[in-house]
């Protein structure tokens, strides 16, 4: 059987971080009364206009710039049409002719065979980010037949990601996913927190022979975490092959992922392919951005957007922040991306080890190892710790300067994840877990046991 | 050129406009037609104007939170409603395929 080369492409809608929406003064806010964060615009209701919110143009800028992308001084604004109950306007404010950030590129790793010491580096390219609405939410009622909208995220402002098919599995796709999620919450332009709807991902995934043209593709969605990316993307390509194996075809279609089955099943309510009839947003004019070369001498400064300025005041990204680590504490990438990976850890790493004597390269294994498994266990976060990095440094002072063996060392730790309140020190002369330094006495306690043996 | 039967139903699915009669159907023919004078300029090399607006300048407005909470309102133009919630139907109901609608375009 010739071998099949699956291809997987995502779009990535990312929730802009801001007090306002897109185009009108409401709130921006999770969990709220329905309809209360709604403004006439919002809802669509005659008479109303877009006005841009200067803050979400920004967080596109940065979230461009991040990505290696080239920044389109002018980009314009276009309506999608399509009707919905959430969405009242019966289109969408988007960029489809020039959005406003094109061609980057996001580099992310992952481990092979899930073994940490074997890491592997790959770039995926990103075609473009643009600036569009989000619709509202749509709650189904199957009992009473009927649909509750509520607009409260209609027109929050979305960023949407699209990256090239350059990924060839699940893997691959939920590490890229990974990276930027990171790297949009170092910038601060989405919080990207998957589970409350500020990050979405789509798939777009095909099969085809070596030497072949690419494949039907088919569109998954419905998927709520990084985890079910994974899976999703795996259970497509293997359905994709198996279908194809067996003289089937694939149908260019929207398919949603199953969570509880594992699987991903045609979606309902496609009538055909849609024909969003794109037309240019009449009422919004040209986006207009600066550099320190283009900057007009006789404008409001509020009014521009420098987009020199925006890149001089760029955060350190997660890549810059790993190299730091590795290179300041002379800990292991694999280390660097686990640090990283969890909110909190690093800062936490980095406190401890100011705190110690212990050389960092030892410090990162009782974080790792104890600490973080600790976390895992009780499905804590770091914030949530109930030992400090004070506490922890002061264990690891004790194992340092051989007051205590590293078995005693973990014993006390225990105890003190109980949070209780007691420092190492009390705990280690509670439980007597002093190491002897004294040779006699350790000779007597040996010549103790070796004499018990032979009485036995 | 005249229209066709695929495309006026395409519309009329899309836009859920109803050409209700053949007065409709002419309208919108001569409509393409005189928009179709276009193609008699040259516009080789020229860069497409969407808007008299492209000059102007494009406001910025900060990030305050400056509306909202007037859900009463709202649910005032609501010809039903649950808890604050709009109501709607459980799905899209789409037009019904031409064969099955009573329409003038069935006759065409």
């Amino acid at each position: 059987l010739a071998p099949w080369i699956p291809v997987v492409g995502l779009e990535i809608h990312a929730q802009i971080s801001s007090n306002s929406k897109l185009f009108s003064g409401s709130q921006v806010q999770f969990a709220a009364p329905p309809n209360s964060l709604v403004s006439f615009f919002d809802a669509s209701l005659p008479g109303t206009l877009p006005v841009l919110n200067r803050r979400c143009v920004e967080a596109a800028v940065m979230t461009g710039l991040a990505l290696n992308c080239s920044i389109n001084k002018k980009s314009l604004f276009d309506r999608k049409h399509y009707f919905y109950a959430d969405l009242p306007a019966g289109y969408q404010i988007t960029q489809q002719r020039v959005p406003i950030a094109v061609n980057g590129s996001l580099s992310y790793s992952f481990c092979i065979d899930n073994k940490m010491s074997q890491m592997v580096t790959k770039t995926v390219r990103i075609k473009q980010i643009q600036l569009e609405q989000d619709s509202g939410k749509s709650l189904h009622d199957g009992t009473r037949s009927q649909t509750l909208v509520d607009l409260n995220r209609a027109g929050v402002g979305l960023m949407e990601v699209v990256m090239e098919p350059d990924m060839c599995c699940g893997e691959e796709a939920a590490a890229a996913v990974r990276e930027l999620q990171l790297i949009l919450q170092t910038l601060g332009s989405s919080q990207a927190v998957m589970a409350e709807g500020q990050l979405r991902v789509d798939a777009n995934v095909s099969v085809h022979h070596p030497g072949e043209p690419y494949g039907v593709r088919t569109e998954v969605k419905n998927i709520n975490s990084i985890r079910f990316l994974a899976k999703a993307v795996d259970y497509e390509i293997q359905r994709q092959i198996e279908e194809l194996e067996n003289g089937g075809t694939i149908l260019n279609e929207t398919r949603a992922f199953d969570s509880k089955l594992g699987c991903t099943v045609p979606m309902r309510d496609k009538e055909g392919k849609q024909d969003y009839r794109f037309m240019p947003e009449p009422n919004l004019p040209p986006l207009i951005l600066y550099d320190a070369k283009s900057l007009p001498a006789n404008m409001n400064h509020q009014q521009v957007i420098n987009i020199d300025w925006i890149h001089e005041r760029l955060p350190d990204l997660p890549s810059v922040k790993r190299e730091k680590l590795v290179e300041q504490y002379g800990i292991l990438p694999e280390h660097s991306f686990t640090l990283l990976n969890e909110d909190g850890l690093a800062e936490f790493f980095e406190s401890v080890a100011k705190q110690t004597q212990m050389k960092p390269k030892k410090v990162i294994g009782w974080i790792l190892n104890d600490l973080l498994s600790y976390l895992k266990q009780h499905s804590l976060t770091v914030k949530e710790s109930p030992v400090s990095s004070f506490l922890l440094a002061d264990l690891l002072n004790l194992l340092e300067k051989k007051e205590i063996s590293s078995t005693a060392a973990k014993q006390v730790l225990a105890e003190l994840w109980k949070g209780e309140g007691k420092t190492p020190l009390e705990i280690v002369k509670e439980q007597k877990l002093e190491l002897l330094q004294d040779q006699k006495e350790l000779e007597q306690i040996c010549q103790a046991v070796i004499d018990e043996q032979e009485n036995q | 050129q005249k229209v066709s039967v695929e495309v006026l139903d395409h519309l009329e699915h899309l836009a859920l406009v109803d050409f209700r009669d053949s007065e409709g159907v002419e309208r919108l023919q001569k409509a393409i037609q005189f928009a179709d004078q276009l193609h008699e300029v040259n516009t080789d090399g020229v860069e497409p104007m969407d808007s008299v607006l492209e000059d102007r300048c494009l406001y910025l407005r900060e990030d305050d939170v400056t509306e909202g909470n007037c859900t009463k309102d709202l649910l005032e133009n609501a010809r039903e409603k649950v808890e604050e919630y709009f109501v709607a139907p459980p799905g899209n109901i789409p037009l019904p395929k031409l064969e099955e609608r009573d329409t003038f375009l069935q006759g065409s």
